[in-house]
């Protein structure tokens, strides 16, 4: 199925306040190069031609994160992304027979070592020769590894920027390569989901634990988000980290990722978006001969966990030895509701730019703070989540100073309407982001899948923008008056040893 | 799981007769050439000023972007006033013009979603400004208004300097930064630009006066090299710069001394204690070279061998066979005009802090050791060509780049230059340039907690403890909390 789509208001909207009429025809020409194709097992591919450089960049994007994760295994959507860097069952071995009846003996060895480690009573005897065994499995299924592989490929042919990223909601994987190989795209991340491989699980996930230590046990900002997550969601898995915790990393299995993989990435749960010199009539014969040879798997199972409305204030202190720092959140709809636009310009008011209240109160005229910043989206968008802020105290001021401070600038929003000015520069601000985000073929790759997979329409990029003209001073009382209440709020700060201030 | 095995043996079994339509190894495939793309190259015009000009057109989007590199930068500060160039870049931007100052200098440009901002960094100060190409010639008056005549408001400048004292007492949070500034503190020397680091004291010591003064230094239509990129025409923009420029005196001349830095390497262990952390964060290193350097581009083909992708040595060895961190880098690093540093690093947890130290020592004799084979070679030389494209595949990164190899004073052709040079680069030349590492010269350095390590880090040397922090001048502030 392939259809050419045009645009029409959105852009012509769009253009009538940025530019002129010569910009209007690069824009839409830009659009008019757009476009849709999805396979018959479901993999919904968008090709968007920018014969500029004879580059392109891809991003494939599942729609499943962290919050696909459950108890006792947390952590495991994100370690699948690290094993989607492992190769396929041909690239990556040096005997793919070989190496798949290495890899059953291992994971039953691991599977038995398991069973032991996590009984009642485990006996340490058995314990020791289960764990040797498994040592054993592992050292013979590394005999067949050819190291790296597919990236010593992707390396070799010039691609940039190969990279992949888990959050709360998705998964998206991605690279640039020049323009003549395409087809090297199309074979490869193909591959890369018809023939996964789990090989070397067992080592990487060290190396996740690792990522683990650096990013959220040796940070205190890290440390800090993790708490507000935890603390803020008690039912929804948002509430999970989405890296897993130290323990889900020390038992997880092969298995838990096989299966991952067999439920969350089917090919109707895959969005792949080309941006670059590309031209759709060439591109879609390789699509359609490489990702349509992967038979169609049912779609995944919905989440249903939702949250329960917050009844109580809830407060985290973090004694730390590093520099204090607060957080504060409030609990707010999903991405997909009507309000999103809403709180766009809630948080642009607040906290973009210099002129920004929250800047100006805080930092620029009381001197209370060094920065302040906006948590916007936080884990997920995909489900109801948080709005909040992060403020960077100057040195000697407490917190109470700083959450009086903050309190009155959202207080004032429920009170008094924000100002033509500060509506007027939320809307043209949204507008040029926009078209940044036009200027990078991976930025923009990026932009179009997540809205392809959220909305269901790649063009809510640009008719969100849209939307934004709609938002009334009225909008934004009403939604901080439901939005910033005592109850609904989750607070998270550092605090030194030494500090008796607080909380 | 059983399912998928089974499948995996089949296609293993079956492949060539079931994949007649398309290939089922990389081997092959075969690449059509890549299209002819010149190298976009920006015009280049000097005003009687000496200001020099490039200019770049790029008529995708309905936006322009302005960039002018000014000849000063933290490596130009006064000993004793360090964080001059950083506080005067930020109290400049923050204090506005005299017709606008800080406040409506802000609503103006944000009014217009454009963007002027200004960063001293250690060899050059950078001015941007970013907008709508039809507000461009508007905005673009307002940056140059800024650049001549900044106000340096007094309250703005107390503001930035809040800022900037902050961002020093926060610095020591993260540990990876506290072992590269250590490393280059002792590598450069604590005397050296290089090596230095601003305190609050230092900060706390210049007065507005000072940033008056280090304004009207540095900037002058010959001390700094201006690019645009974007939907501009060329005429009308060469008229508007001759126009807010063109009057703009040229400044006293300026010749300055090449930074002072230690010339002798200082091995030993450095380490700084930081509680309440679960890892190691470990750095070592010692000089690099100069971009200008004969070995610069086998350089850049041995640093691709040992640390350009995740099938590199450091992450073949480090990361995926030893699952010692998630973290690991490294090159030997070159600079325009003074040595860049060749360093190591990782990020590892505690109870491997010794094994971690080891693994990089082994890399960096390893070169050597167990020199690049020519497949590594190669390989390494053939990603670095293969992804060429992607440095100049942006009209904003071409000007850029450009206005670089201005401001430095390399030949303008210099990227066609770099992809012969690699194109030109023999294994034997790769093997030799492993020379540049120098495990037995190597700083090491560590921060990280007290406690948990496998080894005792005297193993690796003679252990020097560091406080927090370099500066002895504030330990209260600075380093009273390693």
């Amino acid at each position: 199925m392939i259809r050419k789509v045009f645009l029409w208001c959105a852009f012509t909207a769009l253009l009538l306040l940025l530019a002129g009429a010569a910009a209007a025809q690069d824009l839409a020409s830009f659009e008019a190069r757009t476009t849709l194709h999805k396979l018959a097992n479901g993999w919904t591919f968008l090709i968007v031609e920018r014969p500029t450089a004879p580059v392109f960049s891809f991003v494939t994007l599942a729609d499943a994160g962290s919050s696909q994760d459950v108890p006792g295994i947390t952590g495991l959507a994100h370690m699948f992304e690290h094993m989607a860097f492992k190769g396929t069952t041909l690239i990556g071995t040096k005997d793919p027979v070989g190496e798949a009846k290495a890899l059953a003996d291992l994971e039953a060895a691991y599977q038995a070592y398991q069973a032991e480690r996590l009984a009642p009573r485990p006996d340490a005897a058995r314990l020791e020769g289960l764990l040797a065994e498994f040592k054993t499995r592992q050292a013979e299924a590394a005999g067949y590894v050819v190291p790296n592989e597919l990236d010593s490929i992707l390396t070799r042919e010039g691609a940039a920027a190969i990279n992949a990223v888990t959050d709360a909601d998705r998964t998206m994987f991605f690279y640039s390569l020049p323009s003549n190989k395409v087809e090297l795209f199309a074979f490869l991340e193909s591959e890369r989901f018809y023939h996964p491989v789990f090989r070397e699980f067992y080592e990487e996930r060290k190396v996740v634990q690792e990522e683990r230590r650096m990013r959220y046990e040796s940070q205190p900002l890290g440390r800090l988000a993790e708490q507000l997550r935890t603390t803020a969601f008690q039912h929804h898995p948002y509430g999970q980290p989405g890296i897993g915790t130290m323990s889900d990393l020390d038992s997880m299995t092969m298995t838990d990722a096989e299966n991952f993989f067999e439920t969350y990435y089917a090919p109707s749960n895959l969005y792949t978006v080309i941006v670059g010199n590309v031209e759709a009539v060439t591109l879609i014969p390789l699509i359609d001969k490489y990702f349509g040879r992967i038979p169609a798997r049912p779609a995944p199972p919905p989440l249903r966990a939702v949250e329960p409305p917050q009844i109580a204030e809830r407060t985290v202190v973090l004694e730390d030895p590093g520099q204090p720092s607060y957080l504060e959140a409030y609990h707010r709809p999903a991405q997909t509701h009507p309000d999103q636009p809403v709180y766009d310009a809630i948080e642009d008011v607040l906290t973009n730019g210099r002129t920004s209240r929250l800047y100006r109160s805080l930092v620029h005229d009381r001197k209370l703070a060094a920065n302040v910043q906006a948590l916007s989206g936080f884990p997920g968008k995909k489900y109801p989540n948080l709005w909040g802020v992060l403020v960077v105290p100057a040195a000697g001021v407490t917190h109470q100073q700083i959450q009086t401070a903050l309190r009155e600038e959202l207080d004032r929003l429920k009170t008094e309407d924000v100002t033509d000015g500060e509506l007027a520069r939320f809307k043209a601000r949204s507008k040029e982001n926009l078209l940044r985000s036009l200027r990078s073929n991976q930025g923009l790759a990026i932009e179009l899948a997540e809205h392809q997979c959220l909305d269901g329409d790649w063009r809510e990029l640009f008719r969100s923008i849209d939307r934004l003209d709609r938002v009334t001073k009225a909008d934004i009382r009403r939604v901080a008056e439901a939005t910033f209440q005592a109850p609904n709020r989750t607070v998270a700060m550092t605090v030194r040893k030494d500090d008796k201030e607080n909380p | 799981m059983k399912k998928l095995r089974l499948a995996a043996l089949l296609l293993a079994a079956g492949w060539s007769l079931s994949a007649a339509a398309q290939v089922s190894r990389v081997e092959d495939l075969h690449y059509p050439p890549l299209p002819p793309f010149a190298i976009p190259q920006p015009e280049r015009l000097v005003l009687g000023n000496g200001l020099v000009v490039m200019l770049l057109e790029d008529h995708e989007l309905p936006l322009v972007d302005a960039t002018v590199l000014i000849r000063t930068g933290s490596r130009f500060d006064p000993a004793d006033q360090a964080g001059l160039a950083v506080l005067g870049a930020r109290a400049m931007r923050a204090g506005g013009t005299g017709s606008l100052p800080g406040d409506a200098l802000d609503g103006y440009l944000e009014s217009r979603a454009a963007e002027i901002e200004i960063t001293a960094e250690e060899d050059l100060t950078r001015a941007t400004v970013s907008s709508l190409a039809a507000d461009f010639p508007q905005v673009f008056r307002v940056f140059a208004d800024l650049l001549r005549r900044p106000a340096f408001d007094a309250p703005e400048v107390e503001v930035a300097r809040t800022q900037a004292i902050t961002d020093v007492s926060r610095r020591n949070d993260n540990p990876g930064k506290v072992a590269l500034r250590e490393l280059r503190r002792i590598v450069y020397g604590a005397d050296s630009p290089y090596g230095r680091a601003e305190t609050p004291a230092t900060l706390g010591a210049i007065r507005r006066e000072n940033l008056i003064g280090w304004h009207a230094a540095a900037f002058h239509p010959d001390r700094m090299v201006l690019g645009l990129v974007g939907d501009f025409q060329r005429k009308e923009a060469v008229a508007l710069i001759r126009q807010v420029f063109g009057d703009w005196p040229r400044g006293a001349a300026w010749h300055p001394q090449p930074a002072s830095y230690r010339q002798q390497p200082a091995p030993g262990v450095y380490y700084v204690e930081k509680p309440g952390i679960a890892q190691s964060s470990i750095q070592m290193g010692h000089l690099g070279v100069l971009v200008s350097d004969p070995d610069f581009y086998a350089l850049e083909v041995l640093n691709q061998v040992l640390s350009g992708s995740f099938s590199s040595r450091l992450f073949a060895d480090v990361r995926t066979r030893k699952s010692l961190g998630y973290a690991v880098w490294g090159a030997v690093d070159s600079e325009w005009d003074h040595p860049g540093l060749a360093s190591l690093y990782l990020s590892t947890k505690a109870e491997t802090t010794g094994a971690g130290v080891e693994a990089l020592l082994e890399e960096a004799r390893s070169l050597t050791e167990l020199p690049p084979t020519e497949e590594e070679v190669s390989r390494a030389r053939q990603g670095l060509l293969n992804s060429f494209v992607f440095r100049f595949d942006s009209p904003r990164e071409v000007l850029a780049r450009q206005l670089l190899l201005e401001y430095h004073g390399y030949p303008l052709d210099w990227l066609s230059r770099y992809r012969a040079g690699i194109e030109a680069v023999t294994s034997d030349q790769v093997r030799r340039a492993a020379r540049h590492w120098r495990p037995d010269d190597f700083t090491i350095l560590v921060v990280g907690p007290n406690q948990g390590r496998d080894k005792p880090l005297t193993d690796f040397g003679t252990v020097t403890v560091l406080a927090g922090a370099s500066a002895p001048a504030r330990p209260d502030v600075d380093a009273g909390r390693p």
